[in-house]
């Protein structure tokens, strides 16, 4: 059953040099209890269509979509108010830089708290008596005397563990993790991914996770979404997308991950360029300009996505049969 | 990874619609020639480079309030220099036969209690309130750099030493010690200006310490240091005017607060001393005859604001412009 | 913490003996001043006698500094020359009540405008709110206080006479006091208040109060504001400074008989010894509201280091 289904998504910034497109048309659905990857470079509009669905952005963006609907309720012209009423109850967030998403002047306990408060209407005890519960659960030692202490005096690590903490105090149906690890050291990156999956289990919450790094989620998601330029290039479960992507710019993703086999490391590259000025969005392709195998068609046209299984599709002119010369030339 | 045709038709699932299909079918056939490097559209747009400055220059003159307040500024510099020159009355010319006269084409702003021409008068008043501004800055711009440029270059326990004096000199009251040093010193320019060196560099000298604690690290520093520069020359040849847009912004700032400072002083009474006249000096001496004379206050009490407002936009224009963080 | 307030402490501390120290040489320097050599001063015979006594005016200059700490420490700041039977302590206890109750006022509209001018102006940035309120902040920063006041005083005395413009008898007495007073605080709070605000607005933790589902109203007020209100603490000393500078300029032209009066009148009396101990008492005041803001600061930011 669909918790969480996008269709056509657009999301727009208004500045002064005009209209950023910063997400162009997409559309996802989230199953309840699984877990899904968003996967693209900075830029490629995976936190900011996230964060438009949840009404977070700044005045200066607007969206549209065709159909925005989770757990059944139709969420395209929902009010910022009433928005806020689903978050932290609902959906819970947790961002990139946990030496930052805190509030550097209220103890961890109050920030913990307060979501309880609010949305449960829990008594002043009755909300500590959860909150030591949840930091317990996120495996935070001696929670009572953690609760009274300010951020500064956490690790980052630690601090990750409270902001997970606070996203799942309302036991949410959706959490949507953006980049969660990516400010943490490699060991305890590891650490938090096992708790994201032990807590997905045990809480039966479907998670959205927003990443650069395709091998954070390789373990963690059924299905993985790629983006790029605004758009989605290529979906997919998650085995579909690792043995076989259709897309050039998901080989460049997957190449780009550091491995390690047998002892040996090998040559880890990156995809050359840089992502398209949406500010100016290309008529074509975004991924042209970088594409090792670009054709005249890339550029004047946006290719149509294309289903390659029930759960695989792809938007790229290289599956055309005119290309498929080309094609054979590429897998060889 | 063979069969391909199936894929574009759109099994169940996929996103192509019926009229889709077609655009794409009638796609013709050498657009899926192969595009090379050569042909490949160059994504870089590109802007004529400019310099830091020059991109500070042209950010400053599309702010509309920071070009208001430099013509402002400007034309009452010319006509401070320039104005009297071509007056028939002097700053200190008595004309008992016209005291207290109000505005009219001989005396624009009319004349005072002893019938002198308070236009002329405002006019040497704008001399020296710019002077002093512009030397009250100049003066703690000078200190405040080599006061701050040393304590963060050198660090360690120079620094330390350095910094702990700012922390006790920050903590006096400034203004009531600019009185004192005042009464001591006597109702003179000079006075004024080193009344106001006391403390007015601290605001400069923290900040161009820390421009220099950020900057001394860098490479071009290290560079400077491998091809033996010496301490000095690094200082003031490199980590000096790299911080110089913000040191700007500062000292832009402290214009105006001078010029306050003296118009404050002489409103109290112990500012520039008769028959000379600051603006200040000209609105306290208008306040006996507030009530009957009002306009004798109110040319020099404008002039005045009309001045700190200039400055004030002048400053904001230069801080949005130099400040890169701002930067679009 | 207590490692800030304890460095705080003593810089504190030492700020009060250089503003004394510096005080004392000052004066003495000053000719006709009040430790100058016998001949040069014009002072009451009986005046010259209490001094005198008091420091030992022909013992070594040393002397005389050590005994001016001890009157100091002793809480005795001098007397007036003019009126000999006038000890500063006098006029402190009579000026002093009457100026800290305008100044109280003006702190609290200063604070109270100031900060919701600016709060208005971050949240409807760019909206004409803004634009009223930044406009308003840049007139307030730019008209020197003795401008304004002058100008309220000859509007209410003259053209509209409906507020009173003389001492500070009743309610009424006030208002034009307390402006003359807070309009430049006002602007210069609305303006840091404006660009503290924006700045917080933009952190990572404002998203995450966001995302918890928290009333935007409860975001700008609760997680925001007490970020935002820092440099505004940090101001509360300057301001102090600002609002005593301020009443020698308020005090006078509304003849108010507070503290600040008595010293504009030392001045044009070049009555020394009360600009002496008034200073004294003044740059003290200062310090220690100094000193008070600093452990405040320190309370709401539990961040806050030694090499801060």
């Amino acid at each position: 059953m669909k918790l969480l289904q996008v269709e056509n998504l657009k999301t727009t910034f208004h500045i002064d040099a005009g209209q950023v497109q910063a997400v162009r048309g997409i559309s996802f659905h989230v199953e309840k209890g699984e877990s899904i990857g968003i996967v693209g470079e900075s830029g490629s509009g995976k936190s900011v269509s996230m964060l438009s669905l949840l009404k977070l952005l700044p005045d200066n963006a607007t969206l549209t979509a065709d159909n925005i609907l989770f757990d059944g309720a139709q969420m395209v012209n929902t009010s910022q108010k009433a928005m806020r009423k689903m978050l932290g109850r609902d959906i819970g967030m947790i961002f990139q830089d946990p030496m930052t998403s805190l509030n550097p002047l209220f103890t961890v306990g109050e920030q913990i708290i307060e979501p309880l408060r609010i949305h449960q209407k829990l008594s002043k005890e009755a909300a500590r008596q959860r909150a030591i519960e949840i930091l317990r659960m996120v495996e935070i030692p001696s929670p009572e005397k953690r609760l009274k202490q300010y951020p500064h005096e956490f690790s980052g690590g630690m601090r990750q563990r409270v902001m997970i903490a606070i996203a799942l105090s309302c036991s949410p149906k959706l959490l949507i993790a953006d980049e969660p690890t990516t400010a943490l050291d490699v060991t305890i990156q590891a650490q938090i991914l096992d708790l994201m999956r032990d807590l997905k289990d045990k809480l039966n919450v479907s998670i959205v996770m927003i990443t650069h790094d395709l091998g954070v989620i390789a373990n963690m998601c059924n299905r993985i979404i790629v983006m790029y330029g605004g758009t989605i290039v290529e979906q997919g479960t998650t085995r579909e997308i690792f043995y076989k992507p259709r897309h050039p710019y998901t080989w460049g993703l997957l190449r780009s991950i550091p491995q390690f086999t047998e002892g040996e490391k090998k040559k880890l590259i990156s995809i050359p360029g840089s992502p398209p000025d949406l500010l100016r969005p290309p008529a074509g392709c975004a991924f042209t300009s970088r594409c090792p195998y670009a054709m005249k068609v890339c550029e004047k046209q946006p290719p149509q996505s294309v289903a390659l299984s029930e759960t695989h599709q792809a938007a790229c002119w290289l599956m055309h049969p005119k290309a498929a010369n080309h094609m054979r030339e590429v897998i060889g | 990874m063979t069969n391909m045709n199936y894929a574009w038709k759109g099994s169940e699932g996929a996103n192509l619609r019926g009229d889709r299909e077609q655009e794409w079918a009638d796609i013709p056939d050498e657009d899926f020639a192969r595009l090379d490097a050569g042909t490949m559209q160059s994504e870089t747009i590109s802007r004529p480079s400019k310099s830091y400055w020059q991109d500070a220059w042209s950010r400053f003159r599309k702010d509309p309030l920071a070009m208001i307040g430099l013509c402002t500024i400007v034309v009452i510099a010319v006509a401070a220099i320039v104005g009297p020159l071509f007056s028939a009355y002097t700053y200190d010319g008595q004309d008992i036969a016209n005291q207290n006269q109000g505005p009219s084409a001989e005396h624009w702003f009319g004349t005072d209690k002893f019938g002198r021409d308070i236009f002329v008068r405002a006019l040497y008043g704008a001399q020296i309130s710019l002077t002093i501004g512009v030397a009250a800055a100049a003066i703690n711009l000078v200190i405040g750099v080599i006061y701050g440029g040393i304590s963060g270059y050198l660090g360690g326990k120079v620094d330390m030493v350095m910094m702990r004096i700012v922390d006790i000199m920050i903590g006096v009251p400034e203004l009531l010690y600019i009185i004192l040093l005042m009464m001591f010193l006597g109702n003179t320019i000079e006075s004024i200006l080193i009344a106001m060196s006391l403390t007015y560099w601290i605001g400069t000298a923290r900040m161009v310490r820390s421009q220099v604690i950020t900057l001394k690290h860098q490479e071009f520093v290290l560079a400077a240091r491998a091809t033996g520069s010496s301490n000095m020359r690094i200082l003031f040849k490199h980590l000096i005017p790299n911080s110089m847009g913000p040191i700007i912004v500062t000292v832009t700032f402290l214009v105006p607060s001078a010029i306050f400072t003296e118009a404050f002083l002489s409103f109290l009474g112990i500012g520039i001393q008769v028959p000379m006249a600051s603006w200040g000096t000209l609105v306290n001496d208008a306040i006996p005859t507030l009530f009957t004379q009002p306009y004798q206050m109110l040319f020099p009490a404008l002039a005045i604001s009309i001045t700190m407002f200039a400055l004030n936009f002048i400053g904001d224009g230069l801080r949005d412009a130099l400040d890169p963080r701002l930067k679009k | 913490m207590a490692g800030y307030i304890v460095k705080r402490f003593f810089a504190s501390i030492l700020t009060m003996f250089v503003l004394i120290t510096i005080t004392f040489f000052l004066m003495h320097a000053v000719p006709g001043g009040p430790f100058s050599p016998a001949e040069e001063r014009k002072v009451p015979k009986s005046v010259m006698e209490k001094m005198e006594e008091k420091f030992g005016l022909n013992e070594p200059l040393s002397v005389q500094y050590v005994n001016y700490l001890k009157s100091i420490a002793q809480g005795d700041l001098g007397f007036s020359f003019k009126q000999s039977d006038v000890t500063v302590n006098e006029l402190i206890s009579r000026g002093f009540p009457v100026s800290a109750k305008v100044g109280l006022v003006a702190i609290v509209v200063a604070l109270i405008v100031g900060m919701l001018l600016g709060i208005t102006s971050a949240i409807k940035r760019g909206k004409w709110a803004d634009w009223a309120s930044m406009i308003f902040a840049t007139v307030g920063i730019s008209i020197p206080n003795f401008v304004i006041t002058v100008l309220m005083l000859f509007l209410f005395a003259v053209v509209l006479k409906l507020l009173p413009t003389y001492g500070l008898s009743s309610w009424k007495h006030y208002i034009l006091p307390v402006i003359g007073l807070a309009f430049g605080p006002i602007a210069y709070i609305a303006r840091l208040m404006r660009s503290s605000m924006l700045e917080v607005m933009r952190q990572d933790y404002i998203l995450t109060a966001r995302a918890k589902g928290v009333p935007e109203y409860r975001v700008i007020f609760k997680h925001a504001l007490k970020n935002a209100i820092i440099p505004i603490v940090t101001y509360l000393g300057p301001l102090v400074a600002a609002l005593l500078t301020g009443s020698f300029i308020v005090e006078r032209v509304f003849s108010i008989p507070g503290i600040g009066r008595d010293f504009v009148t030392g001045i044009s009396d070049r009555d020394y010894s009360v600009i002496l101990g008034l200073t004294v008492f003044l740059g003290l005041f200062i310090i220690v509201a100094n000193f008070i803001v600093d452990v405040l600061y320190a309370i709401i930011d539990r961040r806050v280091k030694i090499e801060e």
